[in-house]
């Protein structure tokens, strides 16, 4: 009997030699590989010659894919395995097929499906439906619940929150997003190329460089376009820089909610100087306009080079000083420890992914599993901690920084001449798949790009690493006091638009 | 206690002396685009092609400052022959014809209401709205509170609560699913109020234009007074919108 078969991370896959199996055998060994501790990268339906199609990525020690035809009801995978809860209620939103016996079959982000088929949740799309729906209830005389969002009281994205609460403690929190659906997959399927490397690096601004090199990777893949080592480093250096200014930022902000605002403000502060980092070597903060299939649009000139070098190297002291302030603080300790635990078993079969996975002490990193660009030529330690609560998502975001400075003061002095190129969009080759991890400061992005017969763009299905962890969220809030519900949210910092798309 | 100290002079005086001094930006930076007029026909053509944001009217020689993302393609593609995108962050307007651009753009300050600076000039509360985007934006306003730029030295701070607001700051293309709550929070904001659009999303749909999920641009929803354009625009080009147009 045909399985799934080996892929590579990046790498032009021809569609047909993915085996196409019928539905049975394809949801009998996706679940044995799942049960087996196989972990969902990508689950998403298709329509290719007015046929619906699955494909499914999952990872073991490789990573391995299979299709099947999609049958319009079938029975639920996530009966039997939690991984594939939201990839099936996506579904169903998208293509308007039923999972039979999903324990919460829901909408994801609210919109009419691509099909034109009756909507699985009897929404009416004419209609304003946000908010419209069942909330998970828990019933009693001594049950509260607490509703925030969408519009939040910070500065923030939006989303529904619905805390089920018994006094101060949780019992459940549903979170409910959406709001910021703007229709990204469709659009990628749509718009001229130009516009495409623009849309991949704004699905989520604090993860340009992660989408934006899963998008360039993938139409590298498929155009056979080489990229030369100077841009790799660069793309390696943006990616570690976005990953320094979010965590700092992100420790910063924990230390704001614990009330220890000195360090707040310093790493308010040094986080901005990391995205300057960002601005000088590309003219965005954020890393917008660098990364561009082919390679990268800035070089790495001598004053630049030197420019980051001085600054990293002033920087760094700073940082760990304010690092040591924060975790030789007894009052930070005493908040954070035993705060919103998530334990490995749970984090595994939830399929945590990046910080929030490695905090529950689960080791995945794609920067060492399945490299990209420089990474297969640099140390990236283990961070596991298998505490699991806020304590632990810390100490990862710390130990995170600590390396990422150190890699890019490894990659700075390596005077690798780069060739700038323009962004213009290669042609793509017919009836082809391409899918693409990387490491972002999240966790797992990946991106699957699927052709047609001619060579126009078939799917492009997009999965941030919050896809998998806005449940972990949730979890650690069971049994929490509601009081420490900011606190659990920044350690996790998950993505509402990268979620939303 | 002494770790406290230690850092806390290690750390220093950080707060930055805009709009007494300008902040010296990377070379690299992409603010105000200068326009060469006398450019080849062509060169502008070909410019206008390669915009993934078609922000580029060829016959009228101008950048659409409010749909274009900077991301320097057009002064790649005419080689500076066209636009040279200067580092320029002071670059808000308080109308959405005035980011129809030659280059050069009108004085904030004397296209500012009046009474707005009379109210609000020592004093504004604003209510951010995040209605769809890449959270840029939102990021790029937050850091408004850090101590380089340090907002409330103005007077002006991020409030929780529309009620407590002079003012909505809206970033993003307003998703179909975020209208209702950002029509909801405007309403909420007593009157006189006043609109912020903030992006190149809220202002036209930015990258995801075209999207029938999200709006045309804010302005096809609420009255804007304060357009700053960007993707996401830098923090100073904030702080300039919000003096230049306030004080």
């Amino acid at each position: 009997m045909k399985a799934f078969i080996p892929i590579p991370n990046g790498g032009p896959i021809s569609r047909a030699d993915i085996p196409h199996l019928p539905f049975d055998t394809f949801r009998t060994q996706a679940l044995d590989i799942v049960k087996n501790g196989g972990k969902v990268v990508q689950f998403f339906a298709y329509e290719d010659g007015g046929t619906l199609k699955f494909l499914m990525v999952l990872r073991t020690h490789e990573l391995v894919a299979a299709g099947c035809d999609a049958p319009e009801t079938y029975p639920s995978l996530t009966s039997e395995c939690e991984p594939f809860h939201l990839f099936e209620r996506e579904m169903a939103e998208q293509y308007g097929i039923r999972p039979q016996g999903h324990p919460w079959l829901k909408m994801v982000r609210y919109h009419k499906n691509f099909r034109n088929k009756p909507d699985v949740f009897n929404n009416d799309y004419t209609q304003d439906i946000p908010g419209n729906y069942d909330y998970y209830q828990v019933a009693g005389d001594d049950i509260h619940e607490v509703a925030v969002g969408p519009v939040h009281a910070g500065v923030i994205e939006p989303g529904h929150f619905r805390f089920n609460c018994i006094g101060e403690r949780v019992l459940h929190l549903e979170i409910q997003l959406g709001y910021q659906h703007r229709g990204v997959e469709t659009l990628l399927q749509q718009v001229t190329p130009k516009r495409l490397p623009i849309l991949a690096e704004n699905m989520a601004g604090d993860t340009t460089i992660g989408h934006g090199l899963c998008m360039a990777q993938a139409v590298e893949a498929l155009a056979s376009v080489n990229v030369d080592d100077g841009a790799k480093i660069i793309r390696t250096i943006a990616l570690e820089l976005e990953r320094l200014a979010n965590h700092i930022g992100d420790l910063g902000a924990l230390c704001m909610d614990v009330a220890f605002l000195p360090p707040a403000n310093y790493f308010g502060r040094i986080r901005g100087d990391f995205l300057n980092l960002s601005l000088l070597l590309c003219g965005n903060r954020f890393g917008k306009g660098l990364v561009r299939p082919g390679g990268v649009r800035f070089d790495l000139n001598d004053e630049v080079r030197k420019t980051l070098n001085d600054r990293i190297e002033e920087l760094k002291p700073q940082v760990e000083h304010v690092l040591e302030l924060i975790f030789s603080a007894s009052t930070v300790r005493a908040r954070f420890e035993g705060c919103g635990r998530v334990s490995t078993e749970d984090a595994g079969h939830l399929g945590l992914v990046g910080p929030a996975g490695r905090a529950s002490g689960l080791s995945y990193d794609v920067r060492r599993w399945f490299p990209t660009e420089w990474y297969g030529y640099l140390k990236v330690p283990e961070n596991p901690k298998p505490s699991g609560n806020v304590y632990a998502r810390a100490l990862v975001r710390r130990d995170e920084v600590l390396q990422s400075l150190e890699m890019i003061q490894s990659l700075i002095d390596r005077p690798v001449t780069t060739r700038v190129v323009s962004g213009q969009m290669p042609a793509l080759p017919p009836d082809s798949l391409s899918v693409t991890l990387n490491e972002a400061w999240r966790g797992e992005v990946s991106h699957a790009l699927l052709t047609d017969d001619t060579g126009h763009i078939l799917r492009y299905k997009v999965k941030d690493p919050s896809f998998h962890n806005w449940n972990g969220l949730a979890m650690a809030l069971q049994d929490t006091g509601i009081s420490d519900f900011p606190l659990n949210n920044k350690s996790f910092n998950l993505s509402y638009c990268g979620f939303d798309l | 206690m002494l770790s406290v100290l230690k850092n806390r002079f290690e750390q220093g005086y950080r707060t930055c002396n805009y709009p007494k001094e300008k902040p010296a930006v990377f070379p690299r930076y992409r603010g105000r685009p200068d326009i060469n007029k006398d450019a080849d026909p062509s060169v502008i053509q070909a410019c206008a092609d390669a915009c993934p944001q078609d922000a580029i009217d060829v016959d009228k020689k101008r950048i659409d400052m409010g749909r274009c993302v900077f991301c320097g393609t057009c002064e790649r593609v005419s080689e500076k022959k066209f636009v040279t995108f200067t580092r320029d962050f002071e670059i808000a307007t308080s109308s959405r014809a005035d980011l129809l651009t030659d280059g050069t753009l009108p004085d904030l300050a004397r296209h500012s209401k009046q009474h707005f600076k009379k109210l609000f000039g020592r004093s504004l509360q604003l209510r951010q709205v995040s209605a769809g985007g890449c959270n840029a934006c939102e990021a790029d306003l937050n850091v408004l509170a850090t101590p380089f730029f340090d907002l409330a030295r103005f007077g002006i701070n991020f409030v929780a609560s529309p009620r407590h607001a002079d003012a909505i700051v809206v970033t993003g293309p307003v998703s179909r699913n975020m209208k209702t709550a950002l029509l909801q929070t405007y309403e909420a904001v007593p009157e006189p109020r006043v609109v912020i659009a903030v992006g190149s999303c809220a202002i036209m749909g930015g990258p995801f234009y075209g999207s029938p999920e999200v709006a045309p641009g804010l302005e096809s929803i609420l009255p804007v007074d304060l357009f700053i354009p960007g993707c996401p625009p830098h923090p100073l080009s904030n702080l300039h919108g919000l003096l230049r147009f306030f004080k």
